[in-house]
């Protein structure tokens, strides 16, 4: 019998997602997109369900992750970031949000919770990044509408938004 | 009107209305809504390409706990429909069943099972033991028609078919003047056949849709659609319930591209919850999506063309055998618009187009972005760069000499309609010079030497194309739009009109706001709702900013009379002639009032009413757009790898309502192209099942294999258009490819007339040419 079929009675983890814990019973094959959509988290999408577009990225622990190919048992005890929790005291939008619109980077948008999320991740790393450097950062995230360049603006000027922030809080 | 100057929100770089909810992840795409407690319905679908089914046994899974319906085609009603999106009578065969005894591809509908849960469902399906008869299969459209071949479509009831028994979909013939006789007085002709391969669109949205019974009764539907009002029809066609039982809503999407103009779900949800009265889910998984989604037509495409000693077209033959697959969705139309949207390019007395339409046991084509403009246009801009280069003459200048401009007609629009005759058409607004100017300064060239590492085989080198594209299908597309004021002066703007993420929301409110001389935020827009929106075709056919804007625009306009004569009221005696000024009705006396101020009177004045205007718009006119992509590559040698280093595509799109958005078009739609010309390719094996139905293995282009796209906006202000609107949204699709195929020429002198360019293909081609 696959993994996914058999029934395993009480497993329960504990998470927490953009700053709400949960404690949660979760079937043994269940996976963490399939776990956030139940939770009511759906800014996470089925785009191929193989690990292979990055609709469905999240930051869980603060790494972007394909939240398709990880199972809901590993992530007990973890944090997990989605483009819901993303708004500053959920309300304030996040630069990276304010740009992506701002630039238009979205279409039809069912990419850009996922690119959001990456490039969030991609800018704490890398606060000040290139062009270049930025298309490899999201080389993970598949859009179809937008051939890229505006994503790419959208990130640039975040990374700049960001980086005043950070200016204007040391003063 | 179109005074640019004058305009406050169209023209403008505007946030898209819906963008605010798109970054915050709002639940608004059809899986994020599904109610709770729906049954989720899976499809069995065939492993094999070409099968009688024999028998279906279903106890097994019926026993699953949790399952709780099972159906084949003895259980439903047969009635023979097109998938196809399309006006009625849809130009397109009645070919498809909802479920059939025969498969005809890998991933055919087999049977159905509903159950509480998608992994009930799953179990279901693998427990169905069905007998099958494997019947012999046929890929290629040449091999398809040859005699002998296996007879696909041997039903009897299926309406439409050219000739089922040659498994010919469909046929198309048309000829202006009289090509043979342009060639026996031709001084040189030239002939060569290209080919072109199944690629998909690959929406990040994969299909999906639920339907539930409402509190009186009625089917919802809601899906990621882009044809609202025919999935209406075509649905209560096929289960035999009145139209107006039924409602279709589409929220977001996530993505069409024409993939979404298809009817590939919601008859069948539709009629497990008229069986069942449950809510019912259903979706194409990844994978699924390859198989039984649709695909753009596979072509061979042959030119032939007789020249005067000077260069001069004097007649110009195109034959295209076309592969449908297993059914014939858009089968006659895409192949027609690859006649018609390319061969009008080129001047010439004397035209001839001929289509042969095939059925194949491989997946469906259908409606995809450029909607068979891509495969004539990689014949067409190739065969002219090669025709250049053996007369020896500058290729561009060997286009202008020939090309259509200002003023002309076009013969071929009047004899090549949609599925039947067409409209005269004369173009009164060309930019197509200035699209060349911009593309190419865009795209100097880098110099053939790249690395300047003797080792290191690269070469680079510059292509370009040119092309011509549709707005709207003349005679067809009609689209309403209504608007109510509500007593702040904001408007209710409730369109038929489907935003694809193409941005069409926003950019029908910029032109509802700047007639009602009120700001983007001040149009609450709603769409795509059959119950509550006027009707609309659709989105499709690059239609939406011109058809649907111009009833926008006209229903504003009739929407700001009524508010005017308010404001006469108002004024009394001294209003005079009125003037309205950016929001503002201006009696001669100079006295002003605001469309707001107007707004809230026309509830709590004297004469109270709600004021809302309806208007609607059919077009029998087609202004083309105009664009011109310049493109740089670079060939490794020793891989065969194709590189695109700079790429720029400019074009006279009429007017930009919203330049930002317009930009994003022109730039998907180019990347869309490159992923056409290098690297999207599905391959089959022998017996017809797909090999690589993964975005691991069907390679999409991602942010690294790109470079930044060039998008260059030129506004020529066409007459006929709502602000001077044509259209923007497939047209850069067009012409990538050749671009590529003529850039790649340049730098090797290898012609490659088979796309895509994997380094495969073009390391063999190197090869063979002993570069
Ligand atoms: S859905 Fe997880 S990567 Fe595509
Ligand atoms: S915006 Fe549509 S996939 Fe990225």
């Amino acid at each position: 019998m696959p993994l996914h079929e058999r029934q395993v009675p009480d497993l329960k983890i504990k998470i927490s997602v953009n700053d709400r814990a949960f404690d949660v019973e979760i079937s043994a094959g269940e996976t963490l997109l399939d776990l956030l959509r139940r939770l009511g988290f759906k800014s996470v999408k089925h785009g191929c369900d193989t690990g292979n577009c990055g609709a469905c990225t999240v930051l869980l622990d603060g790494r972007p992750v394909a939240s398709c190919l990880i199972l809901a048992p590993q992530v007990d005890g973890s944090t997990i970031l989605t483009v819901e929790g993303l708004a500053i005291c959920g309300k304030q939008l996040h630069p990276v949000q304010e740009a992506f619109i701002e630039t238009g980077a979205p279409q039809c948008g069912f990419c850009t919770p996922g690119m959001i999320m990456t490039a969030v991740s991609l800018l704490s790393e890398n606060p000040d990044p290139t062009r270049d450097e930025i298309r490899h950062g999201i080389a993970g995230n598949i859009c179809r509408c937008s051939g890229y360049v505006k994503v790419v603006d959208a990130i640039e000027s975040a990374a700049k938004k960001l980086c005043d922030r950070d200016a204007g809080h040391d003063e | 009107m179109t005074n640019k100057a004058d305009l406050r929100v169209v023209s403008r770089r505007l946030p898209k209305v819906d963008a605010g909810a798109i970054v915050k992840g709002a639940p608004h795409y059809t899986l994020d809504m599904v109610p709770a407690g729906a049954l989720y319905a899976k499809v069995l679908r065939s492993p094999h390409a070409h099968a009688r089914i024999k028998s279906i046994e279903c106890d097994r899974a019926m026993d699953v706990p949790g399952v709780m319906l099972v159906l084949t085609h003895e259980d439903v009603p047969r009635v023979p429909f097109t998938t196809a999106g399309q006006n009625f009578p849809e130009p397109s065969p009645y070919d498809t069943v909802m479920l059939d005894n025969k498969v005809r591809l890998v991933g055919d509908r087999v049977a159905v099972v509903v159950a509480t849960d998608e992994l009930t469902a799953e179990r279901g399906c693998k427990l169905l033991e069905v007998d099958y008869e494997v019947l012999p299969v046929v890929m290629d459209a040449r091999d398809a028609i040859r005699e002998g071949a296996p007879i696909i479509h041997d039903e009897t009831d299926s309406q439409g078919i050219h000739d089922a028994g040659s498994n010919l979909a469909a046929r198309v013939e048309v000829e202006v003047g009289d090509v043979e006789k342009g060639f026996s007085q031709a001084d040189q002709v030239f002939e060569h056949t290209y080919s072109v391969h199944y690629v998909q669109h690959v929406t990040m949205e994969p299909h999906v849709c639920f339907s539930y019974l409402d509190s009186s009764n009625r089917l919802v539907i809601v899906t990621a659609t882009q044809v609202p009002f025919h999935v209406r029809r075509i649905v209560a066609r096929v289960n035999q319930v009145p139209i107006s039982r039924i409602r279709v809503i589409k929220p977001r999407i996530g993505g069409g591209f024409g993939g979404k103009q298809e009817i590939i779900l919601e008859d069948l949800c539709a009629h497990l919850t008229l069986r069942t009265g449950k809510p019912v889910v259903m979706e194409l998984k990844r994978d699924e999506e390859f198989y039984c989604g649709r695909t753009r037509h596979p072509q061979y495409v042959t030119f032939k063309t007789g020249l005067t000693r000077d260069g001069t077209i004097i007649a110009n033959e195109m034959r295209v055998m076309a592969n449908t697959g297993a059914y014939g969705s858009h089968g006659l139309t895409v192949p027609s618009n690859t006649g018609s949207k390319s061969l009008p390019l080129y001047k010439s007395p004397n035209l001839r187009y001929v289509a042969d339409v095939a059925y194949t046991n491989l997946p469906v084509a259908g409606a995809m972005r450029g909607y068979g403009a891509p495969q004539g246009y990689f014949g067409l801009e190739s065969h002219m760069d090669e025709i250049a280069h053996s007369l020896g003459m500058d290729p561009l200048e060997f286009r202008r000499k020939n090309l259509v401009k200002q003023g002309d007609t076009d013969p071929i629009a009047a004899k090549l309609g949609e599925g039947k005759e067409g409209f005269e058409r004369t173009i009164r607004t060309c930019g197509l010079d200035e699209c060349i100017e911009l593309a190419s300064r865009a795209v100097p060239g880098s110099g053939d030497t790249p690395s300047g590492i003797p080792y290191d085989r690269k070469k680079r080198a510059v292509g370009f194309a040119v092309c011509m594209h549709g707005t709207g299908i003349p005679g067809d597309d009609m689209a309403g739009a209504t608007i109510k004021v509500n007593e702040d002066g904001s408007f209710n703007l409730l369109i038929g009109a489907t935003d694809l993420g193409t941005g069409s929301d926003t950019v029908l409110a910029q032109m509802a706001a700047e007639v009602l001389g009120v700001g983007l935020e001040d149009i609450i827009v709603y769409s795509s709702d059959t119950d509550s929106t006027p009707f609309d075709v659709g989105a499709y056919g690059s239609s939406t900013t011109y058809v649907s804007g111009t009833a926008v625009v006209q229903a504003a306009e009739k929407v700001r009379e009524r508010l005017k004569e308010v404001a006469l009221e108002l004024m009394g005696d001294d209003a005079g002639d009125m003037g309205f000024d950016h929001g503002f009705f201006v009696s001669s006396s100079g006295r002003r009032i605001h469309v707001k101020e107007a707004a809230l009177k026309s509830f709590y004045g004297e004469d109270k009413q709600q004021i809302a205007e309806s208007a609607s718009f059919m077009t029998v006119d087609c202004p083309p757009p105009f664009c011109a992509c310049f493109v740089e590559v670079e060939i490794d040698l020793d891989t065969g790898r194709v590189r695109v280093i700079d790429i720029a595509s400019a074009v006279d799109l009429g007017r930009a309502i919203n330049p930002t958005l317009a930009e994003g078009q022109i730039v998907g739609s180019v990347a869309m192209g490159i992923g056409y010309a290098l690297s999207e390719e599905m391959t089959f094996s022998d017996s017809g099942k797909m090999l690589n139905a993964s975005l691991m293995d069907y390679k999409v282009p991602a942010s690294v294999d790109l470079p930044d796209i060039k998008a260059f906006l030129v506004e020529t202000d066409e007459p006929s258009g709502p602000f001077g609107v044509k259209s923007v949204g497939e047209i850069c699709v067009d012409n990538v490819a050749p671009a590529i195929a003529n850039a790649i020429y340049n730098a090797t002198g290898v012609r490659l007339r088979q796309l895509p360019f994997t380094p495969e293909r073009v390391l063999n081609a190197l090869k063979e040419a002993g570069v």
